[in-house]
């Protein structure tokens, strides 16, 4: 049988034990009537040959030509130790460190990524992750209206270009304790300055940087606005970036409150989209409003250093009701490849990727512009990511890219802003080569000549 | 404690395969630009590839050690699900990768939509939820929509048993609800009458988890299914104890209106050290306009995604993109493996294991907290007359068994139940390896009559000792700096 070890001899001998004939006898405390599952439509078991086999061919269905897509997943190389190392069966196969004595790798490794992710956001702390960028923004703000009972506010505003679908998650889970994100006014795909001049009371702002179109926002005049208005904080930022672009906590004088993201770009595969972590990075202040895991250093009965989940009292399992947040697991295996892949690139791997990328975008900008009717929709400074109009509708041409020419391009922004639907993101890792650039401008001189 | 990464770092050490060189130039304003040191270690790539692999083995995992963590499922994660899942087509694909080229992963989601409702007898499901206690969210957010959608505004209570897990009652509160609690019977069943008297017009739903925290079915399912429907409320099913019932009872039969499951359960997904989880949920016919999107759709021979456009109703997103999607992957992989017949096989043999080593235990004078009742895929054993008369606490028991090279069992949970164990073997572990279990429980009583204090000082064969976990807590040290070492 796959995956049970029973003989039948085995069966036999525990249902002995046990006193009982058959296995059915166990689950006779359940109601006669409501003891009817029907698993008929539920195909039979597979081997694993064919299971592989059925699935691999749908794999393969989806092999398309280079990826020029982020919007906030990024192919980025992976070097192979990473999951070489993620992938031993001691940390796939382990549990949240409740037992600490017996998981001292997983506990010192998120102690060391804890240390990572906060000097890389220029923040005290980090938590061991949350789910995903979108949900680490909703956490994010539960965590600053928490944070800042004095004010009466439950406004929260949206100071430029978020991520979409960073919203919307965060949406979902703030929305039913009556917070409300409201958007501020932009132009040229930042933050319009005229923002500046509000000065209603609200508990938080948000920003992105750089922001969901690639633009750079002006942070240390958004942080300054924050403080003047007495909200928190919140900067939402991808973690690769941070190695070229002013970290959070260097904004302004007193940086940002709260940092959130998405750690996908740290040596985790686009699959789909997920799984990939969350982070959330925070001043000490606010520790204890902090969701999630937090791993801690103490000493052991006999003085010897080693770590342990600390700050319990904040979580679920023990406040229930009064719980910082429902959240239980987080997303460790993801957390264990990016401390590995943060620990291969070091500082001027980090810095070389995230600079080599930039350039390869702002190459790849440059020469799709060379076409006719093809140019930066905006013209703010940009990083790693950019919005070009493309002077027809982008949303025809991303799909007409992709299955015509096998070159996957996107996303089309009429999504975001009906006023764009021209325009689409455009992203160039560090993996994007000459001849892949030069496809997708062949590509989109070909379906541009077409229509 | 071993050495950390920052220890071993030395200035312009690097692994040189894997840092792109280039022109260093950029056209960045100066006052975007980072002046902060960044403080990640620099080293080679040995020292990573040694350093990573020494921590690995300072973990016990269900590969290296016996996990019969009560409530978590600790069943071995196929191998095979696990390499199909890393298939370059799958790695490589773009969440907002069109359609067209999308159609192997859309056809996957769409598969295990399938199965998952049809063994939970719910025929709405999306998959987006990223951890159980998301799915309590998305399950609590669809109840409220519910309620309110018919202008039914007065119900913010949501009923949750004393024994419950801890994301009950949290999630509950997350949703803008109000939590009231359930007594439970002596025998583990929910009180009824407590029920009856708690229930209510501002009832919003319950959540209940069968077999319940008390690792016994309950038996009063229908009734309370009655109890709340005729008040008005809705009843959610916490998944986390699928595994004892897969393809023997559905919740959709017993009256659940909502469920999530946890893949990483019963579905055999990775725990990874603490995650990704995945907690899907299923609906009856009431419920489906308020699914969270995106779920996936077949038209004209075509796969296609759902979303909010098209489900006004909707919770709206739980991810930015689709979930764990790699851990969805590996779900349907595990259960195309088991078939109808694996399913029934998992949910016999993990209550099989569950009832012996509690039958086992029970004859070695180990007391059950539920005595009379069958065991389900778990049981619950009090040590309370051990820490009585000896002096030690099921804590103590707990981190010997780690001497014996076993995880210990769920400890103090629930809270109803004193000096406790929670102990799931899962339907993956030999009679062998259940009969060492028994023999390390005995060895450690008698440990504990003889020599009380080797429980106290346990472990002993770790790498380090019991850990002060209050001082971790009051004198907080969270990141390494190089004057801490």
């Amino acid at each position: 049988m796959p995956f049970i070890p029973h003989t039948e001899d085995d069966v036999s001998d525990m249902l002995a034990t046990l006193g009982i004939s058959s296995v059915e006898s166990l689950f006779d405390e359940i109601p006669e009537d409501i003891a009817r599952a029907d698993l008929s439509g539920v195909r039979s078991g597979l081997s694993e040959m064919a299971m592989t086999r059925e699935l691999a061919e749908r794999a393969q269905r989806d092999v398309a030509g280079p990826c020029f897509i982020g919007a906030g997943c990024y192919d980025h190389y992976i070097p192979a130790a990473v999951w070489d190392l993620a992938s031993r069966g001691e940390f796939l196969t382990a549990y949240t460190p409740y037992q600490a004595e017996a998981s001292q790798g997983t506990l010192q490794l998120l102690y060391e990524f804890q240390t990572m992710m906060a000097s890389l956001t220029q923040m005290d702390v980090a938590n061991a992750s949350v789910y995903d960028g979108g949900s680490a923004l909703g956490e994010a703000i539960l965590m600053a209206v928490r944070s800042h009972r004095r004010s009466k506010s439950q406004k929260v505003v949206v100071a430029g270009a978020v991520n979409p679908r960073y919203l919307q998650a965060a949406s979902t889970l703030v929305r039913s304790q009556g917070i409300e994100l409201e958007p501020a006014p932009q132009s040229n795909g930042v933050l319009d300055p005229v923002a500046f001049e509000d000065e209603s009371e609200v508990v938080a702002v948000v920003v992105q940087q750089p922001n969901f179109f690639g633009n750079l926002e002006p942070v240390d005049e958004i942080a300054d606005w924050a403080k003047k208005r007495n909200a928190r904080l919140i900067a939402s930022v991808n973690p690769m970036t941070l190695a070229v672009l002013k970290p959070p906590g260097d904004w302004d004088e007193d940086g940002a409150d709260i940092v959130c993201g998405d750690g996908q770009p740290f040596g985790i595969p686009m699959a789909s989209g997920g799984p990939s972590f969350g982070f959330l990075c925070t001043k000490m202040a606010y520790v204890r409003q902090l969701p999630g895991r937090i791993v801690g250093g103490t000493v052991d009965s006999e003085g010897k250093p080693g770590y342990t989940l600390t700050l319990q009292a904040r979580e679920q399992h023990i406040r229930r009701a009064r719980a910082t947040s429902n959240i239980c697991t987080n997303q460790g295996l993801l957390v264990t490849a990016a401390t590995i892949y943060m620990s291969l690139m070091g500082p001027q791997g980090l810095r070389n990727t995230a600079v080599q990328c930039h350039q390869n975008t702002h190459e790849l900008v440059a020469r799709l512009s060379r076409i006719d009717g093809v140019e930066p929709t905006f013209n703010s400074p940009y990083f790693h990511e950019c919005a070009l109009d493309v002077g027809q509708s982008a949303q025809a041409m991303v799909k007409q890219l992709a299955a015509e020419h096998g070159v996957v391009a996107g996303p089309a922004l009429n999504a975001v802003d009906p006023e764009l639907d021209h325009s689409l993101l455009v992203c160039a890792t560090e993996q994007r080569t000459d001849a892949d650039m030069e496809r997708f401008v062949q590509a989109l001189r070909d379906v541009k000549g077409s229509s | 404690m071993s050495e950390t990464i920052f220890d071993k770092s030395r200035s312009n050490r690097h692994a040189g395969a894997q840092v792109p060189v280039l022109d260093e130039t950029t056209d960045i304003p100066k006052s975007y630009l980072r002046s902060s040191d960044l403080k990640l270690p620099e080293v080679s790539e040995l020292q990573v590839v040694r350093h990573f692999t020494n921590l690995s083995q300072r973990n016990f995992s269900i590969d290296s050690n016996f996990y019969p963590l009560g409530s978590c499922t600790m069943k071995y994660n196929p191998r095979g699900a696990h390499r199909i899942a890393s298939h370059p087509g799958f790695l490589q694909r773009h969440p907002l990768a069109p359609e067209d080229v999308s159609q192997g992963m859309l056809e996957c989601l769409f598969e295990l939509q399938d199965v998952l409702s049809r063994v939970t007898g719910m025929p709405g499901v999306s998959l987006t939820p990223m951890a159980g206690a998301q799915g309590e969210l998305a399950g609590v957010l669809m109840i409220r929509a519910y309620h309110e959608d018919r202008g039914d505004l007065e119900r913010d209570e949501i009923l949750v048993p004393t024994a419950a897990h801890g994301t009950n009652p949290a999630t509950a509160t997350m949703s803008g609800c109000k939590v009231k609690e359930i007594q439970v019977r002596k025998d583990g069943d929910v009180d009824l009458d407590d029920l009856r008297q708690v229930v209510g017009p501002k009832t919003a739903g319950i959540m209940l988890t069968n077999p319940s925290t008390c690792a016994v079915f309950e038996r009063s399912i229908v009734e309370i299914a009655d109890v709340v429907h005729e008040a008005g409320g809705l009843l959610y099913y916490d998944g986390a104890n699928l595994n004892a019932i897969l393809g023997k009872v559905r919740p959709g039969d017993m009256g659940f209106d909502v469920l999530h499951l946890n893949l990483h359960k019963t579905f055999a997904t990775p725990h990874g050290g603490g995650g990704p989880g995945s907690g899907p949920v299923g609906v009856n016919e009431k419920l489906q306009p308020y699914l969270p999107t995106p779920i996936v759709g077949k038209r004209d021979g075509k796969f296609v995604w759902i979303d909010t456009d098209e489900m006004p109703k909707s919770i709206g997103h739980m991810s930015a993109f689709m979930g764990n999607t790699g851990i969805l992957v590996r779900a349907l992989a595990y259960a195309l493996m088991l078939g109808r017949e694996g399913m029934i096989r998992v949910a016999e043999h993990a209550t099989l294991n569950a009832n012996y080593l509690a039958a086992r235990l029970a004859a070695e004078g180990f007391q059950l907290a539920y005595p009379d009742r069958r065991a389900t895929h778990e049981f619950l054993v009090t040590l309370r007359d051990e820490a009585k008369s000896m002096g030690t606490s099921a804590m103590d028991f707990a981190k010997r068994l780690l001497d014996f090279g076993m995880h210990a069992p769920t400890t103090y949970f629930p809270l109803l139940v004193p000096e406790c164990f929670l102990i799931e073997p899962t339907e993956t572990e030999s009679k062998e390896q259940l009969d060492a279990f028994v023999d390390a429980m005995v060895a450690i009583r008698d440990e504990a009559k003889s020599d009380p204090q080797k429980l106290k000082d346990a472990p002993h064969s770790q790498v380090v000792r019991r850990l002060d976990e209050v001082r971790a807590a009051r004198q907080l040290d969270l990141t390494w700096s190089s004057s801490a070492s």
